[in-house]
């Protein structure tokens, strides 16, 4: 149960948008697509939503062969970054559209439609036109359109993309609840790392059209396979063959054998944390992060030279991973 | 940069008065002189037997070219913008022929087609099928003249509306039909609105190709524009101009059919797409060809 895609491969003419993929989503999760633009997050999810079709692979969508089943067939719900709204029609329009294919009568569109219009939160717009709403209310009624009639699954193309970042925010704490609810198998797409890890239960990483990595937020936090996860999920440093992540370094202002020395450049403090940027005798740039208390304990200032001790650190050989330090 | 007052109220000035000499003053003194007299004449003139049969006749000619062409710009229209293949630069290239060749060569072209001597001609006059002389050649040549309209109309709007909706629409599991009806042809429908009175201007003023295949016999392959052309070589000014009053009013009225039909489609504020304002436009075409 649930989504499985096989092997799958995808050309645009020189552009190999899906090089071999394969996934496993199971029923009822939240999973997200994570990477890059021209990672192939997109292509992977329109090819489960039957709108691309794959050169070669499968995609079996609770438990049935999908991979010939054309879009119309597959009862997937989907929702695009610009919503793709029908603008001729009103929210209710909308809303009941598939419900109207179906041919399903009057009275049951019309509670149907109200209910899931009280859902998102738009009950009192159904008779606006979609350029009468915000953009987060559009989004809203594209995902109310797609959940209308039931669809086993929910796919969702960097939704939130074209909203400002508080609307995001807020959008996001709602989908995640929505989904607690409705538990419908559901796979966003992101390229927005925080928005990944504050929504999903589970995180696909792709890049180049291949699957880096998948696994929860902390597995991949913790246990990064390659250098690109390691970077791409969270922030990181490169210290020669090492990486960091900057709340694992410590600035300190005695040399030892384990420090290296570095020049403050630039002390930001964003709340009660604190990030200071160092530049080390090499040339490299460098972050830290410390708390507050930790800056007044250590009286930097900018132009200061500092030492770093890594606490932990990383390295990819090859695919084996070392602890360092 | 803003022009300055002076220059703004010149420029304003330039347009009106351009657009009023060339355009405004020809049509202006055709009715003025068309109701001169009075409305008796230009009624008389225009009640006449074969003034009649030239409306009916003009009117057989929208009648059956314009929905034709106009199912075939949608479906071509559709075919160059959504599907990619080989023979789009083809087609493309060959939509625009009519707007290429002057209508006369249209008219001559369907005579040598067509004629006693031409590649269809024989065995169509075996079928009983008069195609020269008679109104299915007339009607030939207004399609052929009118027909890169709604193509030329519809193309940018399919591309502005992009593909989206209508892969929703296919996730919601409607089928192609469904989704043209439902969702593709309401986001287009200025641009097929404003190809329609394109075309209907076109046809109901064609002169050129259809006095060549229709070889102008009076009360019978006269259309309005050929009423209206032998009325002024007999010096009948009064019928001239109440001919070409009734074209004006036959182009007016469609643009108006139009604008009502395609406004009742949708009453909502939402902006809409290029070819609203270009009705006005419309109208200056009219007396085209």
């Amino acid at each position: 149960m649930g989504i499985a895609v096989e092997g799958a491969r995808k050309r645009f003419g020189d552009f190999q948008a899906l090089d071999d993929v394969s996934i496993d989503v199971p029923d009822g999760s939240l999973t997200a697509l994570l990477g890059p633009s021209g990672s192939g997050k997109s292509t992977l999810l329109r090819a489960i939503a039957g709108l691309e079709e794959l050169d070669s692979g499968t995609v079996v969508i609770n438990g049935k062969d999908a991979t010939r089943t054309p879009a119309q067939k597959r009862e997937v719900g989907f929702v695009f970054q610009h919503y793709a709204a029908f603008k001729h029609m009103t929210v209710f329009g909308n809303v009941a559209f598939g419900l109207r294919i179906r041919k399903w009568d009057k009275a049951k569109i019309h509670d149907r439609v109200h209910e899931l219009l009280n859902l998102v939160q738009l009950d009192g717009l159904a008779e606006r036109y979609p350029d009468q709403l915000s953009g987060g209310q559009r989004q809203r009624m594209a995902l109310a359109r797609a959940l209308a009639v039931e669809p086993q699954v929910l796919l969702l193309d960097e939704p939130f993309g074209a909203l400002d970042a508080k609307v995001r925010k807020d959008l996001r704490t709602w989908l995640r609840r929505l989904h607690d609810e409705m538990h419908v198998t559901t796979i966003f797409v992101t390229h927005d790392q925080e928005e990944a890890m504050d929504v999903a239960e589970q995180l696909v990483v792709m890049n180049q059209g291949r699957v880096e990595q998948s696994g929860s937020a902390d597995e991949l936090y913790e246990h990064p396979a390659n250098e690109f996860v390691m970077s791409f999920v969270g922030e990181v440093n490169r210290l020669g063959e090492h990486f960091v992540r900057p709340h694992d370094m410590e600035v300190v202002l005695d040399p030892d054998e384990r420090t290296q020395e570095g020049m403050v450049q630039r002390i930001v403090t964003l709340g009660f944390e604190v990030r200071v940027e160092l530049v080390l005798s090499d040339g490299t740039e460098v972050w830290a992060q410390l708390t507050r208390a930790e800056l007044q304990r250590l009286e930097l200032r900018e132009g200061q030279i500092a030492y770093l001790r890594p606490i932990q650190a990383k390295s990819f050989n090859g695919s084996e991973l070392t602890a360092a330090v | 940069m803003t022009p300055s007052a002076p220059a703004k109220w010149g420029l304003r000035s330039l347009a009106f008065g351009y657009l009023g000499l060339l355009l405004l003053a020809p049509v202006g003194m055709i009715f003025y002189k068309t109701f001169e007299n009075g409305l008796a004449a230009p009624w008389e003139a225009m009640t006449s037997p074969e003034a009649i049969h030239s409306i009916q006749l003009t009117l057989l000619m929208v009648a059956v070219a314009v929905p034709l062409n106009t199912i075939f710009g949608v479906g071509c229209a559709l075919l160059l913008v959504r599907r990619r293949w080989w023979g789009n630069a083809w087609i493309d290239g060959i939509i625009n022929l009519p707007f290429a060749v002057s209508p006369i060569v249209v008219g001559l072209s369907l005579f040598l087609l067509y004629g006693n001597d031409g590649w269809f001609g024989p065995t169509l006059t075996e079928w009983g099928i008069q195609v020269l002389f008679s109104w299915p050649g007339m009607v030939l040549a207004s399609i052929f003249v009118s027909l890169p309209f709604v193509v030329r109309e519809v193309v940018p709007v399919l591309h502005e509306i992009g593909t989206e909706q209508e892969q929703a629409a296919s996730t919601l599991g409607a089928n192609g039909w469904q989704t043209f009806w439902r969702v593709t042809l309401p986001a287009i429908r200025w641009g097929v609105a404003y190809g329609i009175v394109l075309t209907t201007a076109r046809v109901l003023g064609e002169f050129g190709a259809v006095t060549i295949v229709s070889g102008r016999i009076t009360g019978e392959t006269e259309t309005l524009p050929l009423f209206v052309a032998r009325a002024f070589e007999q010096f009948n000014e009064e019928a001239a101009y109440a001919g070409a009053i009734v074209l004006a009013l036959l182009a007016l009225t469609t643009l108006l059919l139009m604008s009502v039909g395609s406004r009742r489609a949708k009453s909502s504020s939402a902006p809409i797409p290029a070819g609203t304002e270009v009705p006005v436009a419309a109208s200056t075409t009219k007396e085209g060809s």
